[in-house]
């Protein structure tokens, strides 16, 4: 007799592959904190999640919270929108590489005026979302982290 | 393995175009078929880049209506999409089928109409091949992508930002000089004398990037015909041989370590460079993926031809033009060509065949004709990087 037990197959589709999705992270940035995941075998963090450790590619991963504070390491002004954040211009995307190792990417809130050169390196904290209703190719409400200069 | 070979090629005018997809590229697969002197009854594969059919004329698997369009017969016909080096990884997988031996002779280009978009929503759909889970809500285009590139260039030289931004110029100027002597360009016979002031001074899209830093959206069309070395000499006394190529692969943006320094490029050249047996000293011109000018920059580096933060300066010094060092996109690159990302790669490669055969516009012409050859395509925020190699004589 070939072939498998429905059960069988079931039991298999049960194995969890994700131990925070980014449905997880968005929500963690809406309630005010930076998630990622701490790996057991190197204990780098990931951040944003990924099925595996970013640094080592292990498999064993922890949901851990971030401290939320970082240094941006570039940015930018847009000043021409894609269609859907045309109300958003001036806006700042910014990479900022956090305390704990990984870098993430979200705005930066800051006047525009003052976003020059000497922002790079400045030290940033975790204030806020940004959110994005989406779009019918983006369908859903999203949020991305917003930073805000220390001091 | 065989060594394979380009025998045909063909390019349609870039710019705003009225006809269909299926239309721009039977146009330039035809072409390249006279060119070669072959019939659709030659072709066993075809190979195609489109990026965003879906979007521009609610039109998937154009592949396959592209075969149907030239009558080429039921055979294999694939679309290709790695953004905007849809082309060049179409290319590069022919060259491969051609080399396994499946294939004695095939069709491989690429096609786009992204100006028909529209800014706003082309803007919109170039910004898919971001990391959308991340970068979606944040609102990044690729304008701002290579801004925050350019932003990290200027700081990790310590380089004052308006001093990058003059000598990124000069990579407007040239490429927009060269676009203008092409008859096939998007903007020929305009902008072919621009000033610093002009490219600086223009309309703020992604600060520090103005609209003359970046290249335009276009509509296009490039094909070429491939077939195994030694049956290159039938159809024509001037085969360009496929050296080597290479293709690798990026992470979403805040995972790479330097924007300047994107891996997944440069590990893709290491392996063209390796598979031709070549370095970058070998290499007679370029064409590459100047999306926007920190972008040349940036690429210059990567596949070594300019030690790390010196090509800015070696661009303002007149190395990467006509009796330069390396002269670099005399096709006038995606700035002053147009880019139809679909098309690009296969563009790319168009014009380094045409340069090898003495081809190209006077003014952009290189004299002696190159021996070697290098394209370098980009896709996305450095998601999809390929490179092919060509040379008028086999190693």
């Amino acid at each position: 007799m070939v072939g498998k037990e429905q059960e069988e197959i079931e039991k298999e589709l049960s194995k969890e592959y994700v131990a925070l999705t980014y449905a997880d992270y968005e929500d963690g940035l809406k309630g005010g904190k930076l998630l990622g995941l701490k790996c057991a075998a190197c204990g780098g963090i990931t951040c944003h999640p990924m099925p595996v450790c970013q640094w080592c590619c292990d498999r064993h991963l922890e949901k851990v919270e971030l401290s939320g504070d970082g240094e941006v390491t570039t940015f930018t002004v847009i000043r021409v929108a894609s269609e859907g954040f045309e109300d958003d211009v001036p806006y700042i995307p910014c990479l900022v590489k956090t305390k704990e190792g990984p870098c993430v990417i979200g705005r930066l809130d800051m006047e525009v005026e003052s976003a020059t050169q000497e922002v790079i390196g400045t030290q940033v904290k975790l204030d806020g979302i940004s959110t994005y209703n989406g779009d019918k190719f983006f369908s859903g409400e999203h949020v991305c982290p917003v930073f805000k200069i220390v001091g | 393995m065989r060594d394979v070979a380009i025998i045909g090629v063909g390019h349609t005018k870039f710019g705003r175009a009225s006809k269909t997809s299926l239309e721009l590229f039977s146009e330039a697969s035809l072409q390249a078929m006279d060119d070669a002197g072959v019939v659709g009854a030659d072709i066993e594969a075809l190979f195609q880049g489109a990026a965003l059919p879906g979007f521009e004329e609610g039109q998937v698997m154009p592949a396959a209506f592209s075969a149907a369009e030239l009558n080429l017969g039921p055979i294999p016909a694939t679309r290709y999409e790695g953004a905007c080096a849809s082309a060049s990884v179409a290319i590069r997988d022919a060259a491969m089928w051609v080399s396994s031996g499946e294939c004695d002779m095939v069709l491989a280009g690429g096609v786009e109409k992204a100006l028909t978009m529209g800014t706003a929503f082309a803007t919109r759909t170039f910004a898919m091949s971001c990391h959308t889970p991340t970068e979606g809500a944040v609102g990044l285009t690729f304008p701002g992508v290579f801004a925050m590139a350019a932003r990290q260039y200027a700081k990790g030289y310590d380089m004052p930002l308006d001093s990058l931004r003059e000598k990124m110029a000069h990579v407007s100027i040239k490429n927009h000089r060269h676009g203008a002597l092409n008859p096939l360009a998007q903007f020929y016979k305009k902008m072919g004398n621009l000033k610093v002031e002009d490219v600086v001074n223009s309309m703020m899209v992604a600060d520090p990037l103005t609209l003359m830093d970046c290249c335009p959206f276009s509509d296009g069309a490039a094909a070429l015909v491939l077939c195994p070395v030694e049956d290159a000499k039938k159809y024509t006394d001037d085969p360009v041989y496929v050296l080597g190529t290479g293709q690798g692969s990026g992470s979403a943006l805040s995972k790479m370590e330097d924007l300047t320094k994107p891996v997944s490029r440069i590990q893709s050249a290491k392996v063209a460079f390796k598979r031709a047996r070549l370095e970058p000293k070998d290499i007679d011109m370029l064409e590459l993926h100047d999306c926007f000018t920190i972008a040349e920059l940036i690429a210059l580096e990567c596949l070594g031809f300019f030690e790390w933060g010196k090509a800015a300066e070696a661009t303002a010094q007149g190395e990467t033009d006509l009796g330069g060092k390396i002269p670099t996109n005399m096709s006038g690159g995606l700035i002053g060509k147009g880019h139809p990302i679909g098309a690009t790669g296969a563009s790319q490669v168009y014009w380094m065949v045409k340069q090898m055969r003495g081809e190209a516009a006077k003014g952009n012409q290189i004299d002696p004709v190159p021996e070697y050859g290098m394209t370098d395509t980009l896709g996305g925020d450095f998601g999809t990087l390929c490179h092919i190699i060509l040379g008028r004589t086999k190693r």
